[in-house]
């Protein structure tokens, strides 16, 4: 009986344009970069694919659900660049198969550095996505699903998600798997949704892998593999990147045909079904309490913080970031307060990642700078940019009010 | 395997990264077993051998004028040194040439009989009595002198006959490269360190690069340094892509460079950038100085030292005044051995903004000392770096931002310096000494 429950990450950072230590205008993103690779993702993936999933919600009617996590700063570049997705949007949040989920606004790591800035963050999301589809998001998930006990207390402190979705690592599973509900220690309300990283990368990564003895992967073979979870599990929570439809998997490895008949593939046996994060946790019991006291997340083989944090130049840009926070919301300046936000989306640090640089993988296909080392000193530039239009704000405030 | 291998300079008497490169394949070869005879434009001096054990010419026959032989030891135990008085030295022009050569005619007649004889049979056969003038009459010309040193390094060849591959290490010796395959039908290997454009930009001297392209198509094999040399050979020279083979220079490492971690700590807080190299067009002396204007409109407290000697120097120098920041810039002179390692003890960040580098050992050696290293895009150690800073030699703007960051955010430097030196560590001679061994099967498969 297991319930396939698909969650995609919908996600483009607002890059930074080009920034010297000679620079000193108050502009730090490249608008025409951003446009013009929003467009790009939108074309491949983002309208292909919601179109596709409108019309396999009408097919299959009503039995196929999904859900969404959408940032904040996507949204805003889809509203800017391309409307014709945010519509697309607004019809699948109508079919009412479609579920949002909450994050923060920024795709920030501010839960590891302010917990203020973090909580406000989620509120600023819930609020766009009440705004945008009426919905009141019940389940989160941190950027890159990093977790540890301390986030779901703290989630579970705000008194309004039941659940949080995370990575089903092998070092906080053990001899358990991601196939059941668990709980968090020290939490009553909040559970935990687990990414089955097994199946959701034979998706996500290895789809077109002609060198994988699995390729190639056809509907009815990965039902049989969901089929298989049957008594020893309720679900299987397929969670992926969304750009994995058409951007990362081109439309000629065949992946939309796969996902357009999977449906009919896995509904064929009778206890099989879709379901969205929120109907799990109302459908399923908690299995067992995990415990994790260190931090994990979805990224790489080592599913922990060193894609962001992994070297003295990513964690020194972090570092001055948010040690400019007090300075930043003094100012009451909603331009340096909106730069500031927008810095701290993670991809900038991930920009900065050494590790596999040389090999040339994964890590540089995402990445518009040479090397990482040309990121930092792209963002430190800004960042003393920031910092100085922080204190002139401060100084003009300051005689503002000795005038009056 | 036995190699006549052709060359220009050797430690300690250099003048660029050629004599290191010879120094480094060659003794990487000796430990694989390779048999090198190795032919040298001017005599060593052994009194000042440092890092290159060598015993005392052993063999110095006054009738062959100005030829030494010296036996090796050690970790260059495999390779013999020939070395034929000549005013030829490696990276010099025709008229400075003229000033040296006319200082050695003071001091000694030049050719043997001997020599000269097989010299001008040679010459017969490969020039049909051609446009030369014969290199006994000592017309003068770094021609003549490149062709005599041909004619001598065909007689050495002719008394030890028993090797299997001719080596020749850029244009000076292709001639004599050539003559030595040509006498004795033993494939030859022509080593591409830099060509005339990367030397001369546009302006190339027509008498080099005829002595270039004749070599490279002469040769079996043509070894590039680098990609963005081989391009050039391919394009400029007109040679068949499947003749070059690329591989890459390597560096020696050398331990206890940790003693400049603790001298960091006690050091006055003043910043130094350092160029070091030939203070020549092609290494883009004059970037790096408008750069270093920049650099001081954001930052005070930084020195730019510039390590080296060339033809650009005096005009460099009134640059810098020019400019105003002549008492920024301090010009050291050509540095060697110890002088070069404090040099890097006291540097924050090496700076290569070549114009045009088909290699570049020197950044090598920077990381080797834990400075990190901003090089131009124009070099060809760009291919092989990635944990260091890269920029387009003509982007000043750019280069200034770099160095300016790399003074500012200490983690930069850290980090480049952590990861540059584990990157540099795979480099190594003994990879490319391997590589050159494949090539000299290729062209000798009989032998094993």
């Amino acid at each position: 009986m297991p319930s396939v429950c698909f969650y995609f990450q919908v996600h483009q950072p607002f890059r930074l344009r080009h920034y010297t230590v000679f620079d000193s205008a108050d502009t730090y993103f490249d608008e025409f970069k951003n446009a013009s690779i929003c467009r790009k993702v939108a074309n491949k993936c983002y309208l292909p694919t919601n179109r596709l999933l409108l019309k396999m919600i009408q097919r299959y009617e009503g039995r196929f659900k999904c859900s969404f996590s959408v940032t904040g700063v996507v949204l805003e570049q889809f509203q800017k660049y391309c409307p014709e997705v945010m519509s697309t949007f607004d019809a699948l949040a109508e079919t009412g198969c479609v579920e949002f989920i909450g994050e923060t606004y920024f795709h920030s790591l501010s839960f590891l550095y302010s917990r203020g800035e973090f909580t406000e963050q989620i509120d600023q999301h819930t609020d766009l996505i009440g705004r945008l589809w009426g919905q009141k998001p019940r389940v989160f998930r941190n950027t890159e699903l990093i977790y540890n006990n301390q986030l779901a207390e703290t989630i579970e402190s705000m008194g309004r998600f039941d659940a949080i979705i995370t990575e089903g690592a092998d070092r906080i599973l053990g001899h358990r798997n991601s196939n059941f509900l668990y709980r968090p220690p020290n939490c009553q309300r909040v559970r935990l949704l687990l990414k089955n990283y097994a199946l959701s990368d034979d998706i996500a990564f290895r789809f077109s892998n002609r060198g994988w003895e699995e390729w190639p992967l056809d509907a009815p073979k990965f039902s049989r593999w969901i089929d298989q979870v049957n008594g020893c599990g309720h679900m299987v929570n397929l969670f992926m990147d969304y750009e994995t439809f058409g951007e990362h998997q081109w439309e000629d490895t065949g992946i939309f045909d796969f996902m357009y008949h999977l449906p009919e593939h896995v509904l064929r046996h009778p206890d099989n079904n879709f379901k969205t994060p929120s109907e799990i946790i109302d459908s399923y019991p908690v299995m067992d309490t995990i415990d994790v006291p260190h931090v994990i997340s979805w990224a790489d083989t080592e599913r922990d913080l060193s894609a962001w944090l992994g070297n003295a130049m990513q964690s020194n840009a972090l570092h001055e970031l948010y040690k400019i926070e007090k300075l930043v919301k003094q100012t009451q300046n909603a331009a340096i307060i909106e730069d500031w936000k927008k810095l701290q989306t993670s991809d900038h640090f991930y920009y900065m990642c050494t590790k596999y640089f040389s090999d040339g993988d994964v890590h540089k296909y995402f990445n518009p700078y040479d090397s990482p080392y040309d990121s930092y000193i792209n963002f430190m530039n800004v960042l003393s940019n920031l910092r100085l239009r922080c204190r002139e704000a401060l100084t003009e405030q300051n005689v503002a009010e000795q005038a009056s | 395997m036995k190699v006549f291998m052709l060359g220009w300079e050797f430690p300690p008497f250099i003048s660029g990264g050629l004599g290191t490169a010879c120094h480094g394949l060659t003794k990487s070869l000796s430990n694989l077993g390779i048999k090198i005879t190795f032919v040298l434009p001017k005599p060593i001096e052994t009194s000042h051998s440092t890092h290159v054990e060598m015993l005392t010419p052993a063999h110095y026959r006054p009738d062959q004028i100005g030829e030494e032989f010296i036996e090796t030891t050690g970790e260059l135990k495999n390779i013999r040194f020939h070395t034929i008085q000549s005013p030829l030295h490696p990276y010099t022009t025709p008229e400075e040439y003229q000033k040296r050569l006319e200082e050695i005619i003071q001091q000694k007649k030049l050719l043997s009989v001997e020599s000269r004889q097989v010299f001008d049979q040679w010459l017969k056969k490969e020039f049909e009595g051609g446009h030369v003038e014969p290199a006994g009459h000592y017309g003068g010309d770094m021609y003549s002198e490149v062709h005599r040193y041909a004619a001598a390094a065909v007689r050495l060849a002719l008394q030890q006959p028993d090797f299997d591959v001719v080596h020749a290490h850029d244009w000076m010796t292709y001639p004599a490269g050539i003559a030595v395959a040509t006498v004795t039908g033993k494939p030859l290997v022509v080593h591409v360190h830099s060509t005339e454009f990367d030397r001369s930009g546009e302006h190339v001297n027509q008498m080099i690069y005829d002595i270039e392209r004749r070599g490279m198509h002469a040769a079996s094999k043509v070894i590039a340094v680098s990609y963005l040399t081989r391009n050039i050979i391919l394009t400029r020279y007109g040679v068949l892509g499947e003749k070059v083979e690329v591989i890459y220079n390597g560096v020696e490492h050398e331990e206890n460079n940790r003693l400049s971690a603790q001298q960091v700590g006690i050091r006055s807080d003043e910043k130094i950038v350092l160029f070091l190299g030939r203070i020549t067009m092609q290494k883009g002396p004059e970037y790096f100085l408008m750069a270093a204007r920049k650099v001081l409109e954001e930052i005070e407290n930084v020195k730019f030292v510039m390590a080296g000697t060339g033809d650009m120097m005096h005009r460099i120098i009134e640059m810098a005044a020019q400019m105003g920041i002549g008492h920024k810039v301090l010009f050291t002179g050509f540095l060697r051995g110890d002088d070069v390692n404090k040099v890097y003890q006291m540097a924050d960040l090496y700076v290569m903004p070549s114009v045009s580098e088909p290699f570049g050992i020197a950044p090598l050696e920077a990381l080797n000392h834990d400075v990190p290293v901003l090089i131009s895009k124009q070099s060809g150690v760009a291919e092989v770096l990635t944990h260091v800073l890269k920029v387009d030699f003509w982007d000043i703007q750019e280069m200034a931002n770099k160095i300016v960051a790399v003074l500012k955010y200490p983690p930069l430097q850290m980090t480049l310096r952590e990861h540059g030196n584990f990157e540099v560590r795979k480099l190594k001679w003994s990879g490319a000494a391997a590589r050159c061994v494949q090539v000299y099967q290729d062209l000798v498969p009989a032998m094993k």
